[in-house]
């Protein structure tokens, strides 16, 4: 038997977290800041006003360092991929193959060669060619998104695929299927979306600094305009995405659903949570109320997450030990099928070592009834199934909530600038300068929802983390962990350093 | 054809002259690259199934050996 080690699993995973969010500092505001950039540039193109071009060099410099100090980190979460999670690695490789190669290739191309006419290209090239250039590293920036979203989106609704039993790996059979993968779809439009509301955020914070200090006046109050508008749009267009998002994990993760509404019964016109305290007390299939208090809408979650009132959602207990009424299958029925598939994948595995075909092929046979129950084989109990219910409960309700206050945050900066008393709004500045803040918190949150929900789950259903996780010694893990922890604290701190000596020279000084 | 490349050079050429942040933008970029590939990827995260097995053949071996291994004992 495979004796994994709690602690490494749980130290792999931390680290693999700890970069993820790291990382996610850097991507969010490439992806919205690139887009602002070009709106800036589009305007100069526009109007001719000098303006313009200066503020449009100001944020490309901020836009630049954030670029350059984020590029690469994400490659550092490939390495441990090949070192922490080899299994997992060989068992997607032809899936990620693509994607990424294809990621790779965009983001050369479109970023790489297009970024230096953006930066060394002012006064040397046409100003059209120029703003076309902006354009084509902000397209290029979220192209390259698109699929590392495709892979992220796969594992949580593995598609277009099936396992080879004899190369033990996942072989992509319907390109279409895994790029068009509705979760993928969805989990692109909110990242992407919520990365526009982040950047624009950030654009106000910064903005909001220069109106308190009355430095740059001009600069900040026409850069609020933009950043507003791109703002206020994107952060109503999140509202939608997340709907979206939120319906495909109602179909396809009932169980993450169930986690981060706290719904422990399901019920026929369930009703969301708007405000709640969970009771930290509460199991799976005991008899305690799931919160200590809760403030509930009624039908809600019921309509969003099946666009049906009154259909029924299952709870966290009925997706652990079934519910016949419902026609809802159990984990502990699934476990059952998936020992059964682990069982006649080991005997395939030996058939083909003695070379006993007819022996290996009835095995594979049997193995085919029971493959999509695969992974459950691998639990020890049904409620190893569920995901930590506190920290995706709190951390969707976080995300939601900061979420819903942008639309009014932009609404409000972009009336009182547009109506020219925004210097006289003392109020609103600090709120503005803060916003920034929010913007990364809600991102985080939300990247926490989607990955602490889909626990225990390398690939739904398919493969847990235990056994996606390289049989290293903890100690190992320890020790990179503590090192990416310093590597990566030093980035930030160089980051916000340089960024803040810019912000302090001001649009002059680029 | 000379005539573009020596324009596409010089354009590089000058521009990474006249950086000014840029400057301490690729310093960071460049002692990032170096400890991540010399440092992290050769001492610290060497590819598990690489380094320990030759063929695709052992590797698929290996790990289909983890996949079954597990559920075998745990059937009760």
């Amino acid at each position: 038997m495979i004796d994994v080690d709690p602690s490494l699993v749980n130290w792999s995973r931390a680290q693999f977290a700890f970069t993820a969010m790291y990382h996610w500092i850097f991507v969010p505001l490439t992806l919205g800041l690139s887009f602002l950039c070009a709106f800036y540039e589009t305007i100069y193109l526009k109007t001719g006003n000098e303006e313009w071009r200066k503020i449009t060099r100001f944020w490309m410099t901020l836009f630049g360092i954030n670029f350059a100090i984020g590029v690469a980190t994400g490659i550092i979460l490939e390495f441990e991929f090949g070192t922490n999670w080899s299994n997992y690695s060989w068992m997607v490789g032809d899936i990620f193959g693509a994607p990424l190669a294809i990621e790779g290739i965009f983001a050369f191309f479109l970023e790489a060669s297009f970024f230096a006419v953006m930066f060394f290209g002012w006064n040397r090239v046409s100003k059209g060619f120029h703003c076309f250039s902006t354009w084509m590293v902000a397209i290029g920036s979220n192209l390259s998104a698109v699929w590392i979203l495709v892979a992220n989106g796969w594992m949580q609704n593995p598609v277009g695929m099936a396992f080879n039993p004899d190369t033990a790996r996942f072989e992509m059979e319907n390109f279409a299927e895994v790029v068009f993968n509705p979760v993928a779809v969805s989990k692109f439009t909110h990242t992407s979306s919520s990365g526009f509301v982040m950047a624009s955020a950030f654009v106000l914070t910064i903005s909001c600094w220069y109106l308190i200090k009355g430095r740059h006046v001009e600069m900040a109050k026409k850069s609020i305009v933009v950043a507003s508008v791109f703002g206020l749009v994107a952060s109503i267009f999140v509202g939608f995405t997340g709907d979206e998002s939120a319906y495909e994990v109602a179909q396809k993760q009932p169980m993450k659903l169930a986690a981060m509404e706290g719904l422990y019964k399901g019920e026929r016109g369930a009703g969301i949570v708007a405000m709640g305290i969970l009771n930290s007390a509460k199991e799976p299939g005991d008899v305690q109320d799931a919160f200590l208090v809760q403030v509930k809408v009624p039908e809600l979650l019921s309509l969003l997450a099946n666009r049906e009132p009154g259909s029924f959602v299952p709870g966290i207990d009925d997706l652990v030990y079934g519910n016949k009424e419902e026609n809802v299958m159990g984990v502990n029925t699934m476990m059952e099928k998936g020992k059964l598939a682990l069982t006649d994948l080991a005997a395939f595995k030996e058939a083909r070592k003695n070379k006993t075909d007819q022996v290996a092929e009835a095995a594979l046979e049997r193995f085919n009834v029971n493959k999509e129950f695969m992974g459950y084989g691998y639990l020890k109990t049904p409620e190893e199934a569920v995901p930590p219910v506190n920290i995706v409960f709190n951390s969707f309700r976080l995300m939601a909530i900061i979420g819903s206050l942008f639309p009014v945050i932009f609404g409000a900066f972009l009336f009182y600038t547009m109506k020219g008393t925004i210097t006289e709004k003392r109020w609103l500045l600090p709120v503005g300068l803060f916003t920034g803040l929010l913007g990364l918190l809600a991102q985080q949150a939300g990247w926490v929802t989607a990955e602490v929900g889909r626990q225990p789950w390398a690939i739904q259903g398919l493969m847990p983390v235990k056994i996606a996780t390289t049989n290293l010694s903890t100690t190992a893990v320890q020790i990179t962990f503590a090192m990416f922890a310093v590597v990566f604290t030093m980035l930030l701190i160089a980051e916000i350093s340089i960024m803040l000596k810019q912000i302090a020279a001001g649009p002059e000084g680029h | 054809m000379t005539k573009v490349a020596s324009r596409v050079f010089n354009f590089y050429r000058d521009g990474f002259r006249q950086m000014t942040v840029g400057r301490t933008l690729w310093k960071i970029i460049i002692i990032k690259l170096f400890v991540m590939f010399a440092v992290l990827k050769l001492f610290f995260f060497p590819n598990y199934l690489n380094t320990n097995f030759k063929t695709d053949e052992e590797r698929a071996g290996y790990v289909l050996e983890q996949l079954t291994r597990q559920p075998v004992q745990n059937i009760k």
